[in-house]
């Protein structure tokens, strides 16, 4: 049986002060870190048992991602068991361990509320409107991460990962981008895309994260049992801000690779040049030019999407009880249904279909030219967290963006973990035992209860310390020393 | 749907005319929905979009 499928995702927020275009960025990142105004805890990051230079094919390069040593710094975990800190020169959000996708999106959202609660101190400190972007270009060529994580076995094997994940994700984008105008590094022209991200992607396999950028990316950093686990970390995607989006890249994602797993896959279909098709899907919006496939003969993305979709809904039906599993089979089976027949329809799920109808909007009302500068500040603007700037929030405020979650449950996911996985023990000491809590990393937490060691508290299984596990252990503690007693540490 | 379109579906059977008369309701309500949003999202613009592009340069990351 394919190991649980415990989930997160990463997103590094672009970031501008007004009125300063010379601002630092790294500065004005860690102004926002260190501006969260809700609960959490200020720790040292243990960086040494983190290893982004580790290669998932069997070999890496030690020196490779070190990290920052200011950057270490401004970290914070937050009582929803996330982690809040500054990559070099973005604030970046990691949602906390979730158990399934529906769980995922909403954590991912959850980090649209924590950014804008902290942009708001921020610019009232500073004096100056601080505002954060959930995307991933600045439109000159430079892009910053939205990344995947998905939980393996250690015994996958990685080639097998490729084999399967690459015509996958490369098709994916037609349902995963969050639109873009114009084109980047070089790319042909276009007016706009479908992907924020396409146009960076020149490799097929590589460690890389900010350099000829791989679509499949091979960093093996499991943060867990490594003897057990694999993480896949997924760099491809788009940051969403479309709750059905964000739950069916994520959900579909999961899925594919349970299946792989079980060895429920037929033969995987081939790409004749996955790096060129990357794009060449991005830059597609009648969304029916066919690809190239390896062997010869071709495809659509929507097609080959279709065929994913086919093999895992058997799967589905054969192996999974979970109903949350149904629900990311009909949403699939709906958006390929409609990107195929009227893709418009959509423009109330899918970021890129949304932001398309308003620049076509203004292009019409306002007899613009593509290249004009309102079309590119509109497209940055549908991604400001702010609930008042944000083109998104304002179209999601008006009924016009399908929702999966209230506003009351991402309220909730701010200050509360998942009670499923991991998150549940870390985001509930930083409720609890703040004035104890030291030093985190993903797989571990450090207290310090006034002895002459700190005690160190390993938390390799990425479905242990949830609340039905350590629930009632969390509650009855007194204090740190306490909990650490009834640990047995 | 032009008025001069509307005279000239005048005397096409009955069931086409229906079809079309809801598609021109469907039409019209959508383009009346997307003058309101863009109204809407008027008054929120950033106020200089030149300067505002020139300003969004983003370094570093991942």
């Amino acid at each position: 049986m394919a190991l649980h499928k415990v989930l997160g995702s990463e997103t590094e927020y672009g970031i501008v002060v007004r009125g300063d275009p010379g601002f630092n960025p790294a500065v004005a990142s860690s102004l926002v870190v260190n501006s969260y105004p809700g609960k959490r805890v200020k720790v040292q990051w243990s960086y040494e048992e983190e290893s982004p230079g580790r290669d998932a094919r069997g070999f890496g390069h030690d020196t490779y991602g070190l990290i920052d040593p200011e950057g270490a710094v401004v970290n914070s975990v937050l009582a929803n068991g996330a982690r809040l800190y500054v990559d070099h020169a973005h604030p970046e959000y990691s949602s906390p361990e979730t158990f399934d996708p529906l769980e995922a999106a909403l954590y991912d959202k959850a980090g649209e509320r924590v950014m804008h609660a902290a942009s708001v101190i921020a610019s009232d400190t500073s004096g100056k409107r601080v505002s954060l972007y959930k995307n991933n270009s600045d439109g000159k060529g430079n892009s910053y991460g939205a990344h995947e994580n998905y939980l393996l076995a250690r015994e996958t094997p990685f080639g097998e990962v490729i084999r399967y994940a690459m015509t996958f994700l490369v098709t994916r984008q037609i349902f995963t981008g969050a639109g873009k105008v114009g084109r980047e590094n070089d790319r042909p022209e276009v007016d706009f895309q479908i992907t924020q991200r396409a146009d960076f992607f020149e490799e097929e396999v590589g460690l890389e994260t900010t350099l000829k950028r791989p679509i499949i990316n091979t960093r093996d950093e499991p943060h867990g049992d490594p003897s057990k686990y694999r993480r896949l970390h997924v760099i491809i995607g788009d940051a969403n801000l479309s709750e059905p989006q964000i739950f069916l890249k994520l959900g579909t994602t999961a899925l594919l690779l349970a299946a792989l797993e079980d060895g429920a896959l037929p033969d995987p279909l081939d790409l004749f040049d996955p790096v060129e098709a990357c794009w060449q899907v991005s830059h597609d919006l009648s969304l029916h030019r066919p690809i190239e496939l390896d062997g010869g003969g071709t495809a659509t993305a929507i097609e080959l999407q279709g065929r994913y979709l086919e093999w895992l809904s058997k799967y589905v039906e054969k192996e999974l009880d979970d109903p949350v599993w149904d629900r990311v089979i009909s949403e699939w089976e709906r958006t390929l249904g409609l990107l195929d027949s009227d893709p418009s329809s959509l423009a109330d799920t899918l970021d890129w279909v949304a932001k398309k109808r308003l620049l076509e909007g203004y292009v019409s009302r306002d007899e613009l030219e593509w290249s004009d500068s309102k079309l590119r500040a509109l497209d940055v603007q549908y991604h400001d967290v702010d609930p008042d700037k944000g083109l998104y929030n304002r179209l999601a405020a008006r009924g016009s963006m399908r929702r999966l979650f209230t506003d009351e449950e991402i309220e909730r996911a701010v200050t509360t973990p998942p009670d499923r996985t991991r998150a549940y023990f870390r985001g509930k000491c930083v409720s609890k035992f703040s004035d104890s809590l030291v030093a985190a990393n993903w797989d571990s937490l450090v207290f310090d209860v006034g002895e002459s060691h700190l005690k160190r508290v390993p938390m390799m299984e990425p479905l242990r310390g949830d609340a039905e596990r350590v629930g009632d252990l969390l509650e009855n503690a007194e204090d740190a020393a306490d909990l650490l007693r009834r640990l047995g540490g | 749907m032009s008025d001069r379109e509307r005279s000239r579906s005048k005397g096409k059977k009955e069931e086409t005319e229906a079809v079309e008369a809801e598609s021109t309701v469907e039409t019209d309500a959508a383009v009346e929905e997307i003058d309101d949003l863009l109204d809407e999202i008027d008054e929120v613009l950033e106020e200089n979009a030149e300067e505002f592009v020139k300003n969004y340069v983003q370094k570093g990351g991942e």
